[in-house]
Parts: C-alpha cells; sequence; structure tokens
C-alpha cells in the first residue's frame, strides 16, 4: 500500500539525532512490549510479514506521531484481538474473562525463549528456475497495491542491475493476503543514485533493494 | 495462514490508538505502562505466556544480544584472512561457526568498506536490522529522518553523526526490504598492526557495523 510507512526520499523531517548512551529501553513497558511481541510469535498466529502490514494500517497521523514501541503495542494488542487469542472487553477489563484457546503447544516458557531471540528463516525451496542472474539490467515495475508490499516507491518503475541472488523466499506480498508463502526468488538490485533521483543526485551513490522476482521485469 | 482483514483491524487498531489520545506527555507514560501490563496480564491469565520467560527475553537484549557480538566478528576477520573470506562468502554461517557467538539468524551478508566503496544500511519501510549480531537497533535508526534520507543523501547524513568522506568515495546503500540484514565490515584503522583481537574489538562501535560511523581512532582506546 503507498502508506506513510514508505518513506524513502521523503523530505522534511529534519536532522538525524544520535543519543548518546542511548539505553535498549527507554521505559520499562517497552522491553515487556518487546518480550511479548517475540513469545506470541511461537504460537504462529500471523507472520512477521502481517505484524508489518498491521503497523503499516496504523492511520497516517496516528504512525507519524506515536513512538515505535507504541506501534508495536497497538499492533500486538489489535492482531490479538483479530485472531481471537483475546477479547476487546478483556483489555477493557484488564484480565482474562475466559481461559485461552489454541493451547495445544502448551504455554510460552522459559525453554522457549532461544527460538524467538534468533532471527527466524525465510528462505524456502524454489519453485522454478530464477529469471534473472547476476548482472542483468532490470526494470522494476510501476506497481500500487492497496495490501502489502516490500517494492518501495522510490525504487518502482527503474532501472537498475542484478548483484546478487539469495535463493528464493516467502512472498510477502502474498502471504499478508492469504494466499500462502508462494515463495519467489529474491535479488538484491543495484541502482545509480541519478536513476532513482535525476541528474542532481550524489553522483558516487549507488543503491539497492532487495526484490522479489515478482517485482521485475527485462529491460 | 488467514489474511488480515484490513478492513475490520484498521477499525481496531485505530480506537485502541484514540483510547489515550488526549493526555499529556507524562500521564500518557504512566498510560502505557498500565496498559502493557494489563496486556501482559491478560496473556499470563489466558495461559499463553510465563512471565518469567518474558523477564528472560527483557534480559537477554539488555545484556545479551548486542554490539559486542559483532564486535568479536569484526575484529576476528581483520586479524583472520580465512575467517573473512568466509564472512564475505557466508556471513550467518562464518558466525555461527564460531564458539563465542552460537547459532546466528540465516540471511546475515557482510559487506566490505574498501577505500573506494563506502557501505551504509537503511530500512525505508520498517527497522529491519541485524539485530542478531549488533542487538536492537537504536532510536536514530528508526527514525523517520534516517528512514527518508539515507537513500538520497547519504552524505548529509553522515555529517548528523560527524561522519565526513572524500568526495571521491562511493557511498553504497543497502534498503533492507526482504529478511535479508547486512552487516558492515568497517575497514581496519591504521596503527593497528600489531593489536590483538580483544583490543581491536573496542574500536568497533554500532554505528560502524551500519555505517553511520567510523571505527574509532587507536588513540581513543587506551
Amino acid at each position: 500500500m503507498d502508506g506513510v510507512h514508505d518513506m524513502g526520499g521523503v523530505d522534511g523531517f529534519g536532522k538525524v539525532e544520535p543519543e548518546p548512551n542511548e539505553p535498549v529501553f527507554h521505559h520499562r513497558w517497552e522491553g515487556r512490549v518487546l518480550a511479548m511481541s517475540r513469545a506470541i510469535g511461537v504460537f504462529r498466529a500471523w507472520t512477521i510479514d502481517t505484524s508489518r502490514y498491521a503497523i503499516e494500517l496504523l492511520s497516517p497521523s496516528i504512525y507519524l506521531t506515536r513512538s515505535y514501541y507504541e506501534k508495536w503495542f497497538l499492533r500486538n494488542q489489535s492482531l490479538l484481538i483479530e485472531r481471537g487469542l483475546i477479547d476487546a472487553d478483556e483489555v477493557e477489563a484488564g484480565h482474562a474473562l475466559r481461559p485461552g484457546k489454541n493451547m495445544s503447544r502448551g504455554r510460552f516458557a522459559l525453554a522457549d525463549v532461544e527460538k524467538v531471540t534468533r532471527r527466524g528463516s525465510y528462505g524456502r525451496p524454489a519453485p522454478a528456475p530464477a529469471r534473472f542472474k547476476v548482472g542483468d539490467r532490470v526494470r522494476t515495475k510501476n506497481i500500487h497495491p492497496t495490501t502489502h508490499t516490500r517494492l518501495p516507491r522510490y525504487a518502482r518503475g527503474h532501472v537498475g542491475t542484478v548483484e546478487r541472488l539469495h535463493g528464493a523466499h516467502v512472498f510477502p506480498d502474498s502471504v499478508t493476503t492469504g494466499k500462502g508463502e508462494d515463495p519467489q526468488w529474491l535479488y538484491t538490485v543495484r541502482f545509480d543514485a541519478k536513476e532513482l533521483w535525476g541528474a542532481d543526485a550524489d553522483p558516487k551513490l549507488k543503491v539497492s533493494i532487495e526484490a522479489f522476482e515478482p517485482y521485475l521485469e527485462h529491460v | 495462514m488467514f489474511p488480515l482483514h484490513a478492513a475490520g483491524f484498521v477499525g481496531y487498531i485505530s480506537l485502541m490508538a484514540e483510547h489515550d489520545h488526549d493526555h499529556d506527555e507524562g500521564s500518557h507514560l504512566t498510560e502505557m505502562d498500565l496498559r502493557v501490563r494489563a496486556l501482559e496480564t491478560i496473556l499470563v491469565e489466558k495461559g499463553y505466556i510465563e512471565t518469567a520467560a518474558l523477564d528472560r527475553i527483557v534480559e537477554l537484549y539488555e545484556t545479551k544480544i548486542g554490539p559486542h557480538i559483532g564486535a568479536q566478528v569484526i575484529a576476528k576477520a581483520w586479524t583472520d584472512p580465512g575467517f573473512r573470506q568466509s564472512l564475505l562468502e557466508d556471513a550467518s554461517k562464518a558466525v555461527s561457526a564460531l564458539a563465542e557467538v552460537g547459532r546466528i539468524g540465516d540471511h546475515l551478508i557482510a559487506v566490505e568498506n574498501t577505500p573506494q566503496v563506502h557501505n551504509m544500511v537503511v530500512c525505508t519501510l520498517c527497522s529491519c536490522y541485524p539485530t542478531d549480531v549488533v542487538g536492537l537497533p537504536p532510536t536514530w535508526y528508526k527514525s523517520f529522518a534516517y528512514r527518508s534520507r539515507t537513500v538520497k543523501e547519504p552524505r548529509a547524513v553522515l555529517a548528523d553523526f560527524g561522519v565526513a568522506l572524500p568526495a571521491e568515495t562511493e557511498i553504497r546503500v543497502w534498503d533492507s526490504t526482504a529478511e535479508t540484514r547486512y552487516l558492515v565490515v568497517p575497514m581496519r584503522p591504521s596503527g593497528t598492526e600489531r593489536w590483538g583481537e580483544a583490543q581491536l574489538a573496542k574500536l568497533i562501535t554500532r554505528d560502524c557495523m551500519i555505517g553511520a560511523g567510523l571505527p574509532k581512532k587507536p588513540s581513543e582506546v587506551a
């Protein structure tokens, strides 16, 4: 979707302000939100792509004004309700009003921690040979799906060069719309800055995206 | 896996967000404490999660999973040409084989700075970051300013970090738009030829492994 989350190239956000000796969490609740996000992962009620899509669905005014972990909290709570793991009246009450569902795997316990503090694997067997090879000139498609995509706006409709192949991966555009993992080849596609930003761009800048095969066409 | 029913979901999440919209900053934080605590209580009472397991996750990110891991990896790459080669070929495999680190997630890719090319990592769409080797991303990495500007004017972003590169140095920006994760291997500072891994690791900052900084100067490390 063409949302405010797709920020590459947008002007007006000001300076980057690194914080010296920044703590891992600025408030205790941030750590709890992160931990809950990781823990809920083992229930496989949604995937990493759906969790991103859920944040993109926040209204622009909320997306732009709420803190990072506040958005995570809103996402977790809303997805838990949407998936039927908790109910809205329980959130209102601040307590469980009925037993949990889908408890066949048992509760998330200490022994499960290691599983969720290491990133999952999204590589999948390739369904077909790769259409492109390193060095190929490719054009990204000019697409504007109203659902989740990982092709950023600034990189649509531009010609670049395939720099790396990463094998086939879960296709986010598909998994978030209920069409299954639909694994697709993933490529690093490199663009000259002038191709993306015009004649005034930094002449010594190159930018790459990670592009799924359906985003690309031969030049 | 069933799809997110976007229209209904937007209703929920907006309602949840509006819940506390008219508080000032001070009470807002308290409000977040209460709301997060309530959600944790519900999840524990429903039998989904154990509080001690959440405590452990927080503890791991506060004390165990941080930039010191990446610093060890880079220091080894600087001193061991065989390891450097394996790291550049398959970083997940090379790092997972290090006894002092242990198994990390898939799809980690190491990219090396040279006198000609400086690499920078960004995620314009969200906050994808090589967490397994560098810890959770700092606030600046997730900031709208970094996410918007790095793909367009990285030299100006570097200036915000006090870094100036020669105009002839190519800047190579990697936008992490999939599940691949990029780790920058900075250049080893001159004057460290006789240094061992442990001492070299002290030069390697979080920011230089993302490409937003350079390693410390040898004189900055006692």
